[in-house]
């Protein structure tokens, strides 16, 4: 029941917060400098050519007026168009949405199994010169941001030992190949290893530039949270028991001090689709955050909002799950 | 099938190493050339949109679509598609002949029709065209046989350049009608060297050779061209061995890489040029501030210094490739003439003269830096510029409606040569990229947007720089230079107008 309760609380509040995110973003984006008529203008364009272009683009009436205009398409499922693409916003954006999804989910299971395992190292040799070791190697990885990993990771395995292209989803001659935008889903679900090991060579630099800060972090905090556990009776009992220290770790620690690590990740998960933007841009990636860029670039208003209301969406979304995921996890949230 | 860790070991190794199979093989010679290309292409329709506009995408375009006139490397006007062109009728018509036995991509035979089509939809205001109040100069557009003629609503000079320049593609009629604007987008379709094989957006364009061209059949068969926006990863790109050409890097990495074995350069001057607007407001008024804050400037200097050399310094708005270029014309680095001037207005080193001078950072090369070397050389005779970093989308912004500080650094480009397009309409006060709002000179330039005689109208210009040179109205800096670096087995030819076309790429 409290479950039921706490669903519905979060589903009124999500509703609520991409309300507001629509409107300050339709706001803010109108108010801050850049005019997108003023940079299509061309060389010898009068004042006529100004007023036309202007209302073309809907631009001559009112931010109230215009946010009415638009929010009313939104509704019925029309982000606008594109003034640079001249295409359907939504179709621009969720065309971009699972080239980001798959970069990020991927970059998402490279730190949890990396973080995972350093944690599960330094947790079962604690005190040891390799918990020292773990620990040195999190603090590297939380002190170099993603878009830094990138440019070494370009440097070191593009153009020193250049093993893996270094820009775009896949080569070009293979994208005819797929019938959807979910590659990575479409090659292993098609059981197509060519196309799975061109996608995977094309997204390993980048997916592990997104994903080695938050493997530290992850490593971090679960490493402390199986330290903490490890002093706990049930744990002391298992190990009278004579189980194997790895097993008592894996087994009875595990699913105790993986909690607090859960909600991080699903949180951190969030920053980790936003860092896209950075990274999709330095390797070429078609994503959603490329393609963020090249909008605010060019003013491309239309485009700007529906994808910051898609993020918003997502972040929410993840959120939501996350939370529910925890109380559906947790017992004393379970039943109240 | 039992999965443990070694065979998932395995397989992942096997899976990563098909993937990295189809690196590029350094030795072996090229099949397919590859371009690491510095921007991303939004649309398709070369004559629509805030696209069209944008010089740099006009390289792309240039590999699909024919303009109706083509344009040599050096900016000069060659036949195309238009194989003649001129005024009849004391300037009253345009007559056009149009080439003979040239193929649209889909097969289908390229005609007058689609000439006139072209020049009439440019025309009209609900086609979007952003040039449309030059195309809609030309009315009754019909075409006979392969003679295509119009009528001449309001004379502009400058139409049959604007044939070569932005939006002056020819588009297929029947194609266009049958498909509509979307079908266009989906699969374009020209007369250019190239045919779109595989457009994915933000990503690649993949092109095959058109074997029909009418310029004859390009040298690579196929092109794929990367959209890689970050120039450190352009410069990764060439360096990997995964592209074989890019362009628009730092000068520095252009000198480091270009003679590494296996890789080459060519760098040559483009149409951008980099100026300092002047707003006739403020100190501004004074022409001993603004001759002063022109002579204090080592143009040269800022070159060598900050650009590694590539750069020519320039005194009007023209570069040497330009029509109007007179280079009689000079305003000679003079910092104690400069301090004189200043001395005159009551200022000194003790006692500057202040104003702000806004400009990009990033946005073009070193550009935060020369603006940083302008504000010191001028604060050693008694200027005092405060810098406000902007994007450059507010200087749009600011410019389109008057309101740039005093100082406003700026890249101008005018691939077509003209002087309308570079002092024309960078200084005519009644024109949005003007800030510059002087009677005495909107006077000089007025009679000269409709002038009939090709020698007087660019000796008029001519008259104008000078006039613009002596009274400081605005402060030109240099001319760019296009670093591109490419594979030694590539032979490049660049193109003036800054365009990276790979129809003018052949094996080394």
């Amino acid at each position: 029941m409290m479950f039921a309760r706490r669903l519905a609380f979060r589903l009124a509040t999500t509703a609520v917060t991409l309300v507001g995110v629509a409107v300050i973003v339709f706001v803010v984006i109108r108010v801050v400098p850049g005019n997108p008529i003023a940079m299509m203008l061309p060389p010898g364009a009068t004042e006529a050519d100004i007023a036309r272009l202007r209302a073309l683009y809907g631009f001559d009436r009112s931010i109230a007026e215009q946010f009415l205009i638009w929010a009313g398409g939104v509704l019925q499922g029309d982000f606008g168009t594109s003034i640079t693409a001249r295409r359907p916003v939504l179709e621009l954006v969720l065309g971009r949405l699972p080239a980001t999804l798959e970069l990020a989910t991927l970059a998402l299971c490279i730190a949890v199994v990396l973080g995972g395992s350093l944690a599960l190292a330094g947790a079962r040799w604690r005190e040891t010169r390799t918990e020292a070791a773990v620990d040195v190697t999190n603090g590297i990885g939380l002190s170099v941001p993603d878009f830094l990993w990138g440019l070494i990771l370009i440097l070191l395995f593009g153009v020193v030992w250049p093993l893996f292209p270094i820009s775009g989803r896949i080569a070009p001659a293979l994208a005819r190949e797929f019938a959807t935008n979910f590659y990575l889903a479409e090659a292993i679900l098609r059981l197509r290893l060519d196309l799975l090991g061109a996608l995977l060579a094309h997204m390993l630099l980048p997916a592990l530039a997104l994903a080695l800060p938050l493997a530290a972090i992850i490593a971090q905090l679960l490493k402390q949270s199986l330290k903490e556990t490890m002093h706990l009776d049930y744990v002391t009992l298992a190990r009278t028991k004579g189980f194997a220290e790895g097993r008592v770790i894996r087994a009875e620690a595990l699913p105790n001090a993986v909690l607090p690590t859960l909600t991080l990740v699903g949180v951190q998960f969030t920053f980790l689709i936003g860092g896209t933007v950075i990274i999709e841009r330095l390797f070429s990636y078609e994503g959603l955050g490329n393609l963020a860029i090249d909008a605010v670039i060019n003013r491309d208003l239309p485009l700007i909002q529906g994808i910051v209301i898609v993020f918003a969406g997502l972040f929410t979304l993840i959120n939501l799950g996350v939370d529910m995921l925890y109380a559906a996890l947790n017992p004393r949230l379970r039943r109240g | 099938m039992h999965i443990n860790r070694r065979s998932l070991l395995k397989l992942s190794a096997a899976t990563l190493a098909a993937g990295t199979a189809g690196l590029p093989a350094v030795a072996q010679g090229i099949d397919e050339l590859v371009i690491a290309y510095n921007v991303t292409l939004p649309s398709w329709d070369p004559t629509v949109g805030p696209s069209a506009v944008n010089p740099t995408l006009q390289g792309l375009y240039l590999s699909v679509f024919d303009r109706f006139i083509d344009q040599n490397p050096d900016l000069t006007p060659a036949p195309g598609l238009l194989t003649e062109w001129g005024w009849t009728d004391n300037n009253t018509k345009v007559r056009m002949v149009v080439r003979e036995g040239v193929s649209w991509h889909d097969g289908s035979p390229f005609t007058a029709e689609d000439v006139a089509w072209s020049l009439d939809r440019a025309g009209r205001d609900a086609t979007g065209n952003p040039i449309q109040f030059i195309w809609s100069t030309l009315t009754n557009i019909r075409a006979e046989g392969n003679v295509v003629t119009a009528d001449v609503a309001r004379f502009e000079p400058t139409i049959f350049k604007w044939m070569y320049f932005l939006t002056g593609y020819v588009l297929p009629k029947a194609y266009y009608e049958k498909v509509g604007p979307e079908g266009f987008e989906a699969a374009p379709v020209g007369t250019g060297p190239y045919m779109v094989e595989a457009y994915e957006r933000n990503a690649f364009v993949r092109l095959k050779a058109n074997a029909n061209y009418w310029g004859g059949k390009p040298a690579f068969d196929r092109v794929t061209i990367k959209f890689v926006t970050d120039a450190a990863s352009r410069v990764a790109e060439v360096e990997s061995g995964n592209s074989h050409v890019t362009l628009e890097m730092p000068y520095e990495e252009f000198d480091r890489l270009k003679g590494r074995a296996g890789l080459a350069g060519t760098a040559a001057p483009v149409s951008d040029i980099a100026m300092i607007f002047f707003n006739d407001i403020g100190p501004m008024l004074d022409p001993n501030v603004r001759k002063a804050a022109v002579m204090a400037v080592d143009k040269r200097a800022i070159v060598d210094r900050l650009l590694s050399g590539y750069g020519v310094p320039i005194d009007t708005l023209q570069t040497p490739e330009y029509v109007a270029f007179d280079p009689t014309i000079t305003t000679p680095y003079d910092p104690e003439g400069a301090k004189a001037l200043l001395a005159a207005s009551g200022y000194s080193t003790a006692n500057p003269v202040r104003f702000t001078i806004q400009t990009t950072r990033g946005f073009k090369p070193k550009d935060y830096e020369i603006i940083q070397a302008i504000v010191g050389l001028w604060r050693r005779v008694g200027i005092e510029a405060e810098i406000e970093v902007y994007e450059i989308a507010k200087h749009f912004e600011l410019r389109a409606a008057d309101q740039l500080a005093p100082a406003a650094f700026y890249n101008w480009g005018n691939s077509v040569g003209d002087p309308t397009t570079s002092t024309g309409f960078a200084m005519f006060g009644p024109s949005p990229h003007s800030v510059w709002d002087g009677a005495d000179l909107i006077e000089k330039i007025a009679p000269l947007w409709g002038e009939a005689d090709e020698a007087k109208r660019i000796a008029g210009w001519k008259d104008v720089d000078r006039y613009i040179a002596e009274h400081a109205l605005v402060l030109p800096l240099f001319q760019y230079v296009q670093p591109i670096l490419h594979d030694a087995r590539v032979k490049v030819v660049p193109h003036a107008s800054g365009a990276l076309l790979p129809h003018l790429m052949s094996p080394a």
